[in-house]
């Protein structure tokens, strides 16, 4: 056999199973781990379920070496072990997946799996490379092209790669973290199913920490449920429902619930009506061509999509940071160009993705961000030459109690805030006021339960209050959730349409793959 | 026209000479800079350190009689200058730009300093290979005397664009360069690479400076620069950091730099001035032409920023 293995300790292709006991990890006085004991056997598939700061990412720095815990032990394999490092992590075939792609991307495939083993020689015999790279492609059951820059792969490729780069690199146990966030449900499916069969195979331990349930259900064997820093459960997958597993996951809290949707009026006026627009993509080689989108007053009209299909492209177009080069785009029946005075006129609001880096000046305060649509008009209407800072402050105030938004104080910097009040912040600075048109894309990316619920029933109720609505999303339950009709868009265009009530899964999947 | 003349040929030929004679410091300039680019960071302060090269190898020449010798200093001299810009900008919060900047006029200013007593001396030229004894024009002969350090840098560039793809050491600077995060996942230490990849960088600047006091025009003095340093920062930009494209995008640079003598020397007495500018109008077109607002620019290291 090639030696394609980093270290000589655990055999390839055979699982070592992991055990913490009593993992208990302090930061100062705050227990962020407390008495934390799981056992994942050799050859299982194990799902570490937990809301934000529950602990879970605490706990797998703890294995991996990352962090050094204040009590409490970890054995590999029923043999107890001291983890140091990352580096002593790999020694025993422990590999992490990490939320965010740690692949370089304007490195190829290969280039990526060659330069991290331990070691590389001086210089690379590429020929000699290839074919033992391709020998051990053989073995695996997934199919990625490694001659090409990374960059250039789909979500769902790199993260098969990031897995792909952990086994060529000899671990046998590996933990995943989120892995399908950025994945189509089809590309999801396929890639579980396929790390399930390895774990059948006994060729691979997996810790998954996931908060999606139908995942969990469907691939894993069981599961352990962390609330706090505490062990809030676990148990066999088959002996427990959805039901119970949230119930541990987040406790006796109470979820803002959505308001029961109105129907949509028939004769409802358009508000947002996009035609025939073209723009070429950051890329500049391919185009986006959105024939026809419009969106009524009351309805929600959801995009689906792998990420890089054209969203980030369309929500540009329709912010004005990217010129189109046809077409025309009209707001309640009249050309829009995302102008400031447009965007006044006709209340268009507008919620982007990482809205920290998109939609905040991060250093400015709180109160500040928060003014941003009101700052340079006068109560009386009128443009104001000098900032009102005192009704500044109160308008700050009452939009961070309304909102709940969790700040030290008002004029901390915006970028000390966690990503779900953030998100809250610009939902209140966006939500507030009339608002005719609002635009949202991926407004719940990364953030927990309550978060997430909260932030959903502000959408539904501006909706329900007569708002346009258009949310771009890369999460289906999300949509068929939230929206009225839900569009796919895929290599730049709007490919299929469905009412959300009697939509497919299946069908959107299929359109997002770009089978259509 | 005189019977040894070869008329309007002289224009192409003069272009050609002219082109591998100014192109020469660009060539190492930017490659220096393409390394240290590569890594993830611009040194703006190659300027100053082609300057001091400059003085350094003719002091070191003069010195010792030895054009190579000279050569080696420079490259020291470059080497330390990389190190401090370097060094410094390990800390957190310091900007790489500002740090160049710095550097820039602390190296032009040293060297000033340093090498007024060279100013008279007269050093020993670093020698070329004459490849056109086949012709009998000795304009012919005199455009094919190419020199060594241009011969050398043509090999570099096509040994850096291998090394970027075949060496362990290209992997890793361009793992460097496009992301620190994936660097450090993998047990690098980002601060280190580029540390040693801006020293490189100004070794290799610190030549080109040494080729305009021992080859062309030959003679120390406070003016032997005309931002060939700062010019080549730009072309590695524009050569989409890959070293066989700083190398032809020097020629380029060199050619168009060279059309107003050549004018000149054929009897264009009118406008020719304009025909200096020529190098600079060509590197704006081409950068207004291949540049977009609504495109990023492929190629460009991940990790390069101008907000540190």
């Amino acid at each position: 056999m090639i030696q394609i293995r980093d270290t000589p300790l655990p055999r390839a292709g055979k699982a070592v199973g992991i055990q913490t006991i009593g993992m208990t990890m302090r930061f100062g006085s705050f227990t962020a781990l407390d008495n934390v004991s799981i056992d994942v056997p050799a050859g299982t598939f194990h799902a570490l379920l937990g809301e934000n700061g529950a602990g879970k990412s605490t706990l797998v720095k703890c294995i991996m070496g990352f962090y050094h815990q204040t009590s409490g032990s970890l054995s590999v394999d029923g043999h107890e072990v001291s983890v140091q490092s990352p580096k002593d992590a790999a020694t025993y075939g422990l590999g992490m997946v990490y939320q965010n792609f740690t692949l370089v991307p304007s490195l190829t495939g290969a280039e990526n799996l060659v330069i991290n083993r331990a070691h590389v020689p001086a210089v690379i015999n590429w020929a000699k490379e290839r074919k033992e790279l391709a020998a051990f492609m053989e073995r695996m059951p997934f199919k990625i092209p490694l001659d090409r820059p990374v960059r250039e792969l789909a979500a769902g490729e790199k993260q098969k790669l990031e897995i792909v780069k952990q086994l060529y690199l000899g671990r046998s146990f590996l933990i995943l973290d989120e892995p399908t966030s950025v994945l189509t449900p089809a590309e999801a499916d396929e890639m579980l199913g396929l790390v399930r069969g390895m774990t059948e195979r006994g060729e691979l331990t997996v810790l998954m920490i996931s908060h999606k349930f139908h995942e969990v259900t469907r691939f894993t064997d069981a599961v352990t449920v962390l609330r706090r820093g505490n062990m809030a459960g676990s148990g066999l997958v088959k002996d427990l429902t959805t039901k119970d597993m949230a119930a541990m996951m987040i406790g006796d809290v109470k979820l803002a619930e959505l308001d029961t949707r109105l129907p949509v009026a028939g004769d409802a006026t358009p508000i947002l009506v996009v035609r025939d627009v073209k723009a070429p993509d950051r890329t500049g080689l391919k185009m986006i061509d959105i024939g026809n989108l419009t969106v009524r007053a009351g309805e929600i009209v959801g995009i689906a999509g792998i990420s890089g299909n054209g969203q980030k492209e369309l929500t540009e177009v329709l912010a004005g940071q990217r010129p189109p080069e046809a077409g025309s785009i009209t707001v309640k029946g009249s050309l829009y160009g995302a102008t400031r005075r447009e965007t006044r006129i006709n209340n268009v609001r507008f919620i982007p993705e990482e809205p920290l880096n998109n939609a905040c000046a991060p250093k400015m305060t709180v109160t500040e961000n928060l003014a941003f649509r009101t700052f340079d008009v006068k109560r009386e209407g009128g443009d104001a030459l000098w900032l009102d800072m005192k009704s500044m402050r109160k308008r700050a105030a009452s939009l961070i109690s309304d909102f709940k938004v969790k700040t030290a104080s008002h004029s901390s910097p915006i970028a000390s805030l966690s990503g779900g009040n953030v998100q809250r912040a610009v939902l209140a600075r966006e939500l507030t006021g009339d608002v005719d048109l609002l635009i949202v894309s991926n407004p719940c990316f990364g953030l927990d339960f309550s978060a997430v619920a909260e932030i959903r029933a502000r959408i539904m109720k501006a909706r329900n209050s007569g708002t346009a609505v258009l949310l771009l999303s890369e999460d289906l339950d999300e949509l068929l959730e939230m929206s009225d009709r839900i569009m796919v868009m895929s290599d730049g265009r709007l490919v299929y349409e469905t009412p959300a009530l009697s939509a497919d899964i299946s069908v959107i999947g299929a359109h997002m793959a770009g089978h259509h | 026209m005189e019977d040894t003349g070869i008329g309007l040929w002289g224009v192409p030929l003069a272009i050609f000479a002219g082109a591998i004679r100014v192109s020469t410091p660009f060539i190492f300039v930017s490659l220096g800079e393409s390394i240290t680019e590569r890594s993830g960071r611009i040194n703006l302060g190659l300027e100053g350190t082609l300057v001091f090269g400059a003085m350094a190898a003719y002091a070191i020449a003069v010195m010792s009689n030895s054009p190579w010798l000279g050569v080696l200093a420079a490259m020291a001299t470059g080497a330390v200058f990389g190190l401090v810009h370097g060094w410094i900008c390990k800390f957190p919060r310091v900007n790489d730009i500002a740090i160049g900047i710095a550097m820039m006029q602390f190296g032009l200013g040293l060297a000033f300093f340093l090498g007024k007593p060279f100013i008279q001396p007269v050093a020993p030229h670093l020698p070329s290979i004459p490849l056109g004894g086949w012709s009998d024009l000795p304009q012919i002969q005199s455009a094919l005397n190419i020199n060594v350090l241009f011969i050398l840098g043509a090999l570099l560039s096509m040994v850096f664009w291998w090394a970027f793809k075949n060496t362990r050491v290209g992997l890793i600077l361009r793992v460097v360069g496009d992301s620190s995060d994936a660097a450090r996942a993998m047990g690098l230490n980002p601060d280190t690479v580029r540390l040693l990849a801006t020293a490189v960088g100004g070794s290799l600047a610190a030549v080109g400076g040494a080729y305009l006091t021992l080859f062309y025009p030959g003679s120390w003095n406070e003016g032997i620069s005309s931002g060939q340093g700062l010019m080549a920062v730009a072309l590695v930009i524009f050569a989409r950091w890959n070293p066989i494209g700083c190398f032809l995008a020097a020629l380029l640079f060199g050619g168009a730099g060279a059309l107003g003598p050549a004018l000149q020397s054929v009897g264009v007495t009118q406008g020719y001035y304009l025909f200096y500018a020529a190098p600079y109008v060509l590197t704006l077109a081409i950068l207004v032409a291949t540049s977009s607002p609504t495109r990023s620019l492929a190629g460009a290291p991940g990790a390069l920023s101008i907000t540190k």
